[in-house]
């Protein structure tokens, strides 16, 4: 094992006026773990990985973040420009509504180019055969790379939104609900492209769902949260098979078994 | 002479409390059990007396109240009841398997990539890892025509068979079986107990419940009865 985490987050505290919408946080991340956040509505994280992805400042806290040339910096610290350097260059996000991460009035191919592009690619021929080798990945016909992403179903926006985040090799990926609003079979499928993909890459990644099956299947570790604070965590199946928090085991009682 | 032990539980103690029902349930207590490399120790209790309890504290599923459940790892000593997540997913990894009753059933993944997945967990190289998961299947007289299809349609005993080869397949130093041959026909937990002693023969050290009288007359060289006294009030 590496012991160095790629990610280590410390005391990381967001307030809303006099409400903390995220309180104290604390965790590592390795490279290859996945991390579930899991909570209901309103308990903080969207919240937190917002906060990681640098897109809300937090009040207090540090979120340490080991560079591909092994310099540590401080997310929450960063300038502005070498923070989005990093975010384009390093850091993955994938929204729950496709349409949050994609740009809509582009092809399919130009949306997976993009990020290449803004990363240094300037060939055509090779942008065009990363995008098709991507769209392939996450499975879809290459016959559909000049379309616009508005005439993709749900599920197929969302795999172009993953390949879109995956084209730079991020060393570490965000998502929340990936597989929020699809149906299940769309989600199956969604589900597993993702194990396979951040196992293969080797990617780190901080995923938040509501939907501890989806925990369950992705995630290597979980944390559990309530209003804006961690109640409990711990390797993924020992959280859901043996929860020690009034709240874990009520999220896990409440479950419908199909 | 027997070999130093890869296992010493000492003390341990669990009980479940239910927050919602104001319910504490103590389940084990005091258990204490060594196990050495080459040894199958057959856990020996009634039905609902905490064996299978066991078995999962002993897999870091459960979480302990008290007490130590010393692995020897990578030439030291852990204490898996003290691991952090990482460490517990590392003993998964490397040290200990750990066969369920049942298959959690992964959808859309084929039976031959399920088998596989803890050997490319451990960085073995894919063709590598296929070839060894599909002579797994093959022993265990999985029919071919199954192997490229997500088990989630499979029989029950299919289910068992990959399950059974998916926690083989990583050759992991400590096995817990609970009921490993609970779902499978004679002949089919012939094949599973005759797979599993060759594998106690060369070394594995197994701690197991099995209700199947012929697995456990082959298998086990010691019984482990969970006392009274081991079984919290």
């Amino acid at each position: 094992m590496s012991d160095e985490p790629l990610l280590e987050v410390q005391g990381l505290t967001k307030r809303f006026g006099d409400r903390s919408a995220c309180h104290g946080v604390s965790f590592a991340l390795w490279p290859g773990e996945v991390l579930g956040i899991v909570g209901e509505s309103g308990s903080g994280k969207t919240t937190l990985l917002n906060l990681v992805a640098g897109r809300l400042a937090p009040t207090a806290g540090s979120i340490r973040f080991r560079l591909g040339d092994g310099r540590v910096v401080d997310l929450a610290r960063l300038p502005e420009t070498e923070r989005r350097r990093l975010l384009r260059d390093e850091i993955g996000f994938v929204h729950q509504n496709p349409r949050d991460g994609l740009r809509l009035n582009v092809s399919a191919g130009a949306n997976i180019g993009e990020p290449l592009m803004a990363a240094g690619a300037r060939h055509y021929g090779t942008i065009r055969n990363a995008a098709r080798a991507w769209l392939a990945r996450v499975e879809m016909e290459g016959g559909r790379i000049d379309d616009l992403p508005t005439t993709f179903s749900g599920g197929m926006q969302q795999r172009l939104q993953i390949a879109r985040a995956l084209v730079i090799e991020p060393r570490l990926v965000l998502m929340d609900e990936p597989t929020g609003g699809l149906d299940v079979s769309v989600q199956a499928k969604l589900l597993d492209l993702l194990r396979r993909l951040t196992a293969d890459l080797h990617i780190a990644a901080v995923v938040v769902t509501h939907d501890l099956g989806v925990a369950r299947l992705l995630a290597h570790r979980l944390m559990v949260m309530q209003r804006g604070a961690v109640v409990e965590s711990g390797v993924t199946d020992q959280v859901l098979d043996d929860p020690q928090h009034p709240y874990t085991q009520l999220l896990v009682s409440s479950v419908l078994a199909a | 002479m027997k070999e130093a032990p890869i296992l010493r539980v000492a003390g341990l103690a669990k009980s479940f409390t239910l927050h919602a029902q104001g319910v504490r349930l103590a389940v084990l207590d005091g258990v204490d059990l060594e196990l050495s490399p080459g040894e199958c120790v057959v856990l020996e209790a009634p039905s609902g007396s905490g064996k299978s309890t066991l078995l999962r504290a002993l897999y870091g599923n459960y979480r302990v109240d008290r007490g130590q459940i010393l692995l020897r790892h990578r030439g030291a000593v852990v204490d898996v009841a003290a691991a952090s997540p990482r460490l517990l997913l590392e003993l998964r990894r490397e040290t200990i398997g750990y066969v369920s009753q049942f298959l959690r059933v992964i959808p859309r993944v084929p039976a031959l990539d399920i088998v596989a997945e803890p050997l490319l967990e451990r960085g073995a190289r894919p063709p590598e890892a296929r070839a060894r998961a599909a002579a797994l299947l093959a022993a265990l007289s999985l029919p071919e025509r199954l192997w490229g299809l997500a088990p989630a349609t499979f029989s029950g005993g299919e289910q068992q068979r990959v399950n059974i080869a998916r926690a083989l397949i990583a050759e992991h130093p400590l096995l817990l079986l609970d009921e490993p041959t609970a779902a499978l026909d004679a002949e089919n937990g012939a094949r599973v107990t005759a797979l599993l002693d060759e594998r106690r023969a060369r070394g594995t050290a197994m701690l197991g419940i099995f209700h199947d009288a012929a697995a456990r007359h082959t298998l086990a060289t010691r019984p482990y009865p969970l006392r009274e006294r081991n079984r919290a009030a």
